[in-house]
């Protein structure tokens, strides 16, 4: 192959690299019960990613239902335990049930 | 801000590696966009990255049965072990995708002969009783290695490995299944049997890696709960559990220093040939090249349908954006 063909080869590559995004799954494993993050993939397009997502995740019964999402429209937070995102669940301890005392007598509470 | 620049940029990092070490320490998981120091997420990358084109070359010496699998139930189960095999491949190109690094990138350093492969799948596969081999020491020594990976510090690596642990079993029970039945053959077969085990038995053992002392990124992967034990640790432990299995089914495993050792409560084995070790993890064991060389026909032979794919997404996105657009 001449040097031209391989460079572009190699920039075709690079293309389709670029065009087939990164898709995070998610699967729910039976009816009742949250679908649950299982993994990325890549895929062409939205479809290609839901039959990817079957064959990769899916293979012993593992879900009756598949979410894919890009991962470029994921926001997420910083899982960093020290950032103060997560401070203010920590100080309203009145959130909590075990905040109240309630007498022994009085049932079903 | 303070207005002096060198104190308070050196500050924050000293912050951030206390809490990564701590984090370790107590045992919890470091997760996909936690700072980490950078010889933490290279050793993961090399080692993740190794491991996924293991799953991936592992399809070959298999896949070279299934057009000539025995009977169809041989065939189905062959074709759904190689299927996972990758599948396995793609759960860890997908945790290592999770650390920055590039899937295709990936790939191309395996072909380009810049990152390794674990040196089993170097070796030929001659008959039918290698496939049951294969799933009862290959995969045995995988599972060995990966169980206490399931617990590794990396929280995506660590869940992979449970996925793929979960799947090895039948890998290995498949294989253990196929064996007893040829035991149960002819004359020929239980010397086929006999003779992929006194093929496979050495290489086996290689898989855990070098010895302790020569294994130059144990240590610190053990302080960082990458690994949890020693290659020696765990090879001594596989070799423990496959005597019985040999025993039971009839084969002798090539080593006439096997042998238990009632002090050490282990078997006590032979010397293991690290220069062949060498040999093969450095490109010259007998199938290298034409492992590397499937791989990268493969690779270049489905080209055109991941482009026909990505040119297809590419106008129906542009027919969808006229559509809107009209709208």
């Amino acid at each position: 192959m001449s040097s031209a063909g391989k460079a572009s080869e190699q920039a075709t590559t690079e293309k389709v690299r670029h065009e087939w995004p990164l898709y995070e799954v998610f699967v729910r494993s039976k009816r009742g019960l949250n679908h649950v993050h299982v993994g990325s993939l890549h895929a062409a397009d939205d479809e290609m990613a839901l039959r990817h997502a079957r064959d990769l995740y899916t293979r012993r019964n593992e879900g009756v239902s598949i979410w894919v999402v890009k991962a470029e429209h994921i926001a997420a937070s910083s899982p960093d335990e020290k950032d103060p995102f997560f401070a203010p669940s920590a100080d309203k301890v009145y959130r909590h049930p075990t905040f109240y005392d309630i007498p022994e007598n009085v049932p079903h509470m | 801000m303070t207005t002096t620049n060198t104190a308070p940029a050196a500050e924050p990092v000293t912050e951030l590696e206390e809490h990564f070490n701590r984090t370790i320490q107590r045992d919890q998981r470091i997760e996909p966009r936690d700072w980490m120091p950078e010889g933490y997420r290279k050793t993961l990358i090399r080692q993740i990255a190794q491991h996924a084109h293991s799953e991936i070359i592992g399809m070959q010496p298999e896949g070279n049965w299934i057009t000539r699998a025995p009977s169809l139930r041989r065939k189905a189960i062959l074709l759904a072990k190689v299927q996972d095999e990758a599948g396995h491949g793609l759960y860890l190109y997908s945790a290592a995708e999770t650390l920055g690094a590039d899937r295709g990138e990936l790939t191309e350093r395996l072909l380009a002969g810049k990152q390794k492969y674990s040196s089993i799948f170097n070796y030929p596969t001659l008959t039918f009783a290698d496939v049951g081999v294969i799933g009862w020491l290959v995969d045995g020594a995988a599972i060995c290695n990966q169980v206490p990976l399931c617990r590794s510090s990396y929280g995506p690596y660590a869940r992979a490995m449970i996925r793929i642990c979960k799947e090895e079993s039948f890998h290995q029970r498949q294989g253990y299944e196929l064996l007893m039945t040829m035991m149960r053959g002819t004359e020929e077969q239980r010397r086929m049997v006999q003779d992929a085990v006194n093929r496979w038995w050495w290489p086996s053992l290689m898989m855990f890696g070098p010895p302790d002392d020569q294994s130059k990124h144990t240590a610190q992967s053990m302080a960082w709960k990458i690994k949890r034990h020693t290659n020696d640790e765990l090879r001594q432990k596989f070799v423990d559990m496959t005597v019985p299995q040999a025993e039971a089914l009839g084969v002798t495993l090539p080593d006439p220093e096997l042998k238990w050792n009632p002090e050490r409560g282990h078997y006590d084995f032979g010397q293991i040939d690290w220069d062949e070790f060498q040999r093969v993890i450095s490109g010259n064991g007998p199938c290298n090249a034409q492992r590397i060389a499937a791989r990268k026909r493969a690779h270049e032979e489905g080209a055109w349908v991941r482009e026909a794919a990505a040119a297809y997404a590419r106008k129906q996105r542009e027919r969808q954006q006229r559509q809107e657009a009209a709208a």
